[in-house]
């Protein structure tokens, strides 16, 4: 494919036919924000926070939908691209709760960071706002449309990424709102609650509604792991407030993208549940009573060494765990054959 | 899977059978949806309209159990159309002339009245599969638990190699995998015939390897028992103890009347597990073992990609990983066993095993790697077959239409079938303990067509009683027609509603699954 070389902020740059200036200032570590941008999404290109200036262009562009044009010179920080993002963002705080203090995003919301970095404290524009009802009708997330600054990402995540187009936009100009069809609950809609759109929103609008009661974003260590359901093997991110999981998050998974399913994304509470084992059971007079490590695992070793004396290896069988790691399936075969002797060992993949 | 996951999103033609996949793999369903959207052409094969089946554009519902009757049949269609890769079934296969004399004997009309479905469709999904450049075959339990699982594989994977949709991008033959791990486990040795990555232990020379690295003079030549064997050795008395290690087979396993019953009978019964399972109420010592969250490790995922599962908090109370267990219990019984980390066990694991040669937690924290990778400088293999089959030429086995172990009578007239559901995993034991997915789905029902429930006087919401020869549950019946008439389906998720009380421990013959697709029960309404 050609490519074409452009200027951008007196850099030039070479990139494919058919990338966008902003994939062209990506290159060149040239930051330029966005909101309804996102790379593995169709494009709108309807926030216009990215806007940038084109030598010869009678408007600022937007550079998440612009094509690089060969010659081109680009300018992504001139007083006139500042003011239009400065307006833009305005325009969002016009009907835009400012209780960021209270706000489960408050540390990792895009609104929140633009206003910050282009200094815009308060909207200068007065007028209606919406006060939309806390949408808190099931146990994975809420929608707080009153926080919501119709990117539309949440619609495309739901058609192009989960597959199942559940909401979308409804209603005309300020009312403009995300809702499912005929604007029932989502409990009442089609929604499978993957929480793929709470994914990709760039505010607090949707949020996950264990994780974000209960921790603040900075509070929260991210641990990359893999699903522990079923066999796709989706990355996903722990995330730990003082030695607890509280929440899973997406990040980038070789397999998955951002994408999750329910189980994966909200399905994390039997971590702390209180039925979890944390004490070795002895049974004693029929009935499980607590022991120490060290009673339990002489307990076995002295009596599965009894049962091999007297009825051979053979007479002992092992069940591994398909919810085990590897290396545990390694060893516990390597205990069934080199320790016991005997091939006796299965798991649950027939079932 | 031949192919990786990703592959799926590019296919022009996908054959899904006997998985619901939106609701089992929602993850990859979106792989499928996204190739749907695209242009691409889905054939489901599933009794139950499934959310994937009204996404698709052929719904193939037949009856349940008639797999290879309908397999037979596209691969009939496409030979008498002269419709198959001639280039590829002479290059890279042998055995056709045999298997084209039963496949002969399947035409579409002959299918048509086996498996319930019109004459004309079968063609027509025949052609769409053999025409397509790039062809898809996905597939899980409904293909597999069955008396005639093994044989519904075979078929699968001669339609693909009839058509030469196997070996290149976006095609092969693909099952999709239920567990996190379970391809994992398999890799690992956790079955009675074979040592890490299927070295079989009767080959003197693979014994001979492994007793050298694990340090004893021999190691058993035998295969051993299946888990549906070692219940039945139980029950025999001739099994005397047993060690699970996170498996509930009491909720999991076909007729769990029968399993509890052989493990009540057991010496002593060791588990180890996250929770107080309904297995771990029977044994003898139950062990506290740490979860996902906090222990380091591998995972191995359908695609045979092998990922690392990372320690995020410390064991619950005085919980501990399974890893640090076993090598407490092999110590305490004189073989010391000590390893630092995990990494030091893959490392064991990658010394013995030829397709995990090149992996090690170095690697892996640069990404994961798919097996075969045989050496530290190999890039892991997404794609198996290319240019040549495993075993060199891809063969033919003919494979002829059985019908099911149990067939519904006069008696129990209905065909039972089982699965899983979306918001729910396996026996339950973590997803009813989230705090979230039980508060939205927190009852079990059974699925029964209209047509019946007006025969057998039951509304939807009405409490029934589902009876097979084996056991009986209570459950809330949901009248909804993405059941066919005659059969009815649940989920094993909910002790309460233990579905596994009622199904057929009747297995295939070669891979020892039990068919818990099909059994016969009646239902009745509870008064």
């Amino acid at each position: 494919m050609a490519n074409v070389t452009l200027t951008i902020n007196g850099q030039q740059v070479t990139v494919p036919a058919g990338s966008t200036i902003l994939q062209a200032a990506e290159k060149l570590n040239i930051f330029i924000p966005t909101l309804c941008y996102e790379p593995i999404l169709t494009r709108p290109a309807s926030c216009r926070i990215c806007v940038v200036e084109v030598k010869g262009s009678k408007n600022l562009v937007p550079a998440c939908a612009a094509l690089a044009r060969d010659g081109m010179v680009v300018e992504t920080d001139t007083p006139e691209v500042i003011e239009a993002r400065r307006t833009i963002i305005d325009l969002l705080l016009a009907n835009h709760p400012m209780d960021c203090l209270t706000c489960g995003r408050n540390g990792d919301c895009r609104l929140q960071d633009y206003a910050f970095m282009y200094g815009v404290r308060e909207s200068s524009f007065s007028g209606e706002k919406h006060n939309y009802p806390l949408e808190d009708d099931n146990p994975f997330y809420i929608r707080d449309m009153n926080k919501c600054i119709l990117c539309g990402k949440c619609v495309r995540v739901c058609a192009e990424i989960q597959g199942n187009s559940v909401i979308d936009f409804t209603y005309r100009g300020f009312n403009t709102k995300i809702a499912a069809f005929m604007d029932v609950p989502m409990s009442q809609s089609e929604c499978v609650f993957c929480g793929n759109c709470v994914a990709y929103c760039p505010t607090g609008a949707l949020q996950e509604k264990y994780l974000r009661s209960h921790a603040r974003t900075w509070e929260v260590q991210k641990v990359t792991t893999v699903c522990p359901y079923c066999g796709t093997g989706c990355t996903l991110d722990l995330n730990v407030k003082n030695g607890k999981v509280v929440g899973v998050t997406s990040t980038d998974g070789e397999v998955n993208g951002k994408a999750l399913c329910v189980k994966g994304r909200f399905g994390f509470g039997f971590i702390h549940h209180p039925d979890r084992l944390q004490q070795p059971l002895i049974k004693k007079d029929g009935r499980l009573v607590e022991s120490t490590w060290d009673e339990a695992i002489q307990l076995i070793a002295t009596r599965l060494g009894e049962v091999k004396a007297q009825y051979g290896a053979d007479a002992i069988g092992f069940l591994t765990s398909a919810r085990c790691t590897n290396e545990e399936n390694y060893l516990l075969s390597k205990l069934a054959r080199a320790v016991i002797g005997t091939n006796n060992i299965d798991h649950c993949a027939r079932l | 899977m031949t192919n990786p996951i990703a592959d799926i999103e590019g296919a022009n033609f996908i054959l899904a059978l006997g998985t619901n996949t939106t609701e089992t793999h929602p993850v990859i369903a979106t792989k499928i949806k996204q190739a749907v959207r695209a242009g691409g052409i889905l054939a489901v094969v599933d009794p139950r309209q499934t959310e994937l089946a009204r996404l698709a554009h052929y719904h193939l519902a037949l009856k349940p159990g008639t797999d290879i009757a309908l397999l037979n049949g596209l691969a009939n269609v496409i030979l008498t159309e002269d419709l198959y890769n001639k280039d590829f079934v002479a290059e890279r296969t042998e055995g056709f002339a045999a298997w084209k004399e039963t496949v002969l004997k399947y035409p579409p009309e002959v299918v048509a009245g086996i498996t319930g479905i019109a004459a004309d469709t079968i063609r027509e999904v025949a052609r769409g599969y053999a025409r397509s450049a790039n062809a898809t075959i996905l597939y899980t339990m409904g293909i597999t638990q069955h008396i005639c699982g093994t044989d519904n594989v075979l078929a699968i994977a001669n339609l693909a190699m009839l058509c030469g949709h196997i070996g290149k991008p976006y095609s092969g033959v693909n099952p999709l995998r239920g567990q996190n791990n379970v391809q994992g486990a398999c890799d690992m040795g956790g079955l009675p015939n074979v040592l890490t990555g299927y070295q079989p232990v009767a080959d003197p020379d693979v014994r001979a390897k492994f007793a050298a690295a694990w340090g004893v003079t021999s190691l058993p030549e035998q295969p051993g028992l299946t888990v549906g064997e070692m219940m039945e050795g139980a029950a025999a008395g001739k099994l005397r103890a047993m060690y699970i290690m996170g498996e509930n087979p009491v909720l999991s396993d076909p007729d769990s009347t029968h399993v509890v019953h052989a493990l009540e009978k057991l010496d002593f019964l060791v588990v180890q597990d996250i929770f107080l399972t309904e297995t771990a109420r029977l044994a003898d010592v139950v062990l506290p073992a740490a979860s996902f969250a906090e222990k380091d490790g591998t995972f191995t995922n359908t695609e045979r990609r092998v990922q690392r599962v990372r320690k995020a908090i410390e064991p619950v109370g005085e919980a501990k990983p399974d890893w640090q267990i076993i090598c407490l219990v092999a110590t305490a019984m004189g073989y010391p066993m000590q390893y630092g980390s995990p990494a030091e066990i893959m490392a064991e694991i990658a010394r013995l095993t030829p397709s995990y040669g090149g992996i090690s937690y170095q690697r892996l924290e640069q990404g994961s790697l798919v097996w075969p990778c045989p050496s530290p400088d190999h890039p892991g293999t997404p794609r198996l077959h290319v240019g040549k089959f495993a075993r060199g030429l891809g063969k033919f086995h003919p494979v002829e239409y059985v019908p099911p172990a149990e067939l519904p009578d006069e008696e129990y007239p209905f065909i039972l079938n089982t699965g899983r559901r979306y918001f729910h995993y396996h026996t339950g034991t973590m997803t009813l303990r989230t705090g979230a997915l039980e508060e939205y789905y927190a009852q079990e029902h059974l699925e029964i067509n209209p047509a019946d429930a007006r025969t057998l006087g039951i509304t939807d919401g009405d409490r029934v009683r589902v009876i097979s020869r084996r056991g009986q549950v209570e459950v809330t019946a949901r009248v909804v027609d993405t059941v066919p008439p005659g059969v009815v389906f649940t989920s094993f998720h909910f002790p309460e509603v233990a579905i596994n009380r009622l199904t057929n421990t009747a297995r295939d013959p070669v891979a020892k699954i039990p068919e818990l697709k099909v059994c016969a029960v009646r239902v009745e309404k509870i008064a």
